[in-house]
């Protein structure tokens, strides 16, 4: 075990939250969703985020005892949990995001460091750093395609797969985990930006945001 | 714009994730206080600049955000290679086809370099 000291960021103290998109709210409005919305918008927000990075083959080893799913090794690669609560995935050839349910984090992350012991690795909680958006609806593909420079279409990006890309003039980590469900994970110095990009241009498909 | 493969990511990206870095290949002098000035101002300020077949360096900044290796034409812009850092190219100035001697030796050295 290092001598690494961790610490919890989530404060007992019931001191008021607000997710990085809260300022967005009140100053670009949240247009409710209508029966003529063919893309839904959602924030998840205060998930755990962690960055894992150190060689594959041991991370994989401390992931699946930890977490229960295999590492992926693969380029690309976003693998779920068997809820599909909890995901991880390929970032670069030594580096994975962890997505966990809000205030999982810390305990995770201590559980991960236990099983690494002494391997060479780092974990690093970013959860305060970036926030997780949601697009939904049969027009989230076409809302991409105007947003983002990576191909989107379903035979290039199948469920399962996991980029980082550019997104407008910022860059996000753009996810498909299922069929009908886009995930963007955005810094969230950059939330505000691409929350009202994507009501700009989502506005042709009567976008709204669910709260 | 350009398509380049990234030899990380496994795929072709985008132009705009990418930034040049330089010529690839400079080896740092490895005892550099034996070398003279002059040895030295090469190594730091002194940079090939061929008309065809080029090395650099690139990074995929937006991306996995790693350093890997480009062969680029200068004049036709077109990029005839990318490998990854530690690797050597098969395709130089000598070689504008790729090496002729492609054995397992030969492809094993190619291999052989920093994994990460």
């Amino acid at each position: 075990m290092s001598n690494v000291a961790t610490f919890d960021t989530r404060t007992e103290a019931k001191i008021p939250v607000e997710s990085p998109l809260a300022y967005s709210y009140r100053r670009s409005g949240a247009p409710a969703p209508t029966a003529k919305s063919r893309v839904v918008l959602r924030e998840r927000p205060f998930l755990g985020h962690l960055v894992l990075r150190g060689g594959a083959i041991v991370l994989d080893e401390a992931v699946r005892e930890v977490l229960g799913v295999t590492l992926p090794g693969e380029p690309q690669g976003l693998v779920h949990d068997a809820d599909g609560r909890r995901s991880i995935q390929w970032i670069s050839p030594d580096e994975w995001l962890v997505i966990v349910p809000g205030g999982e984090e810390f305990e995770l992350e201590n559980r991960l460091r236990e099983a690494l012991g002494g391997a060479h690795f780092a974990i690093s909680n970013v959860g305060g750093g970036q926030t997780l958006l949601e697009l939904e609806g049969e027009a989230a593909r076409e809302l991409l395609m105007k947003s983002v420079v990576y191909d989107v279409h379903p035979s290039h990006f199948p469920v399962g797969k996991g980029v980082t890309t550019v997104f407008a003039k910022t860059t996000v980590i753009l996810r498909r985990p299922s069929e009908e469900r886009w995930e963007l994970v955005v810094r969230r110095s950059f939330a505000d930006y691409t929350y009202r990009w994507l009501l700009d241009a989502g506005d042709e498909y009567g976008i709204g945001v669910e709260r | 714009m350009l398509y380049i493969h990234c030899p990380y990511c496994g795929e072709l990206r985008e132009e705009e994730e990418f930034h040049p870095k330089g010529q690839a290949h400079i080896a740092r002098p490895l005892d550099p206080d034996a070398c003279s000035d002059e040895e030295w101002g090469d190594y730091l300020f002194f940079r090939d600049n061929p008309r065809g077949i080029h090395h650099e360096l690139w990074v995929h900044a937006v991306g996995c955000r790693k350093f890997f290796n480009v062969t680029r034409h200068t004049v036709t812009y077109e990029i005839l290679e990318t490998y990854r850092m530690g690797e050597q190219p098969t395709i130089t100035a000598e070689h504008p086809e790729g090496r002729p001697s492609r054995d397992a030796a030969d492809q094993a050295s190619l291999r052989e370099g920093v994994r990460a």
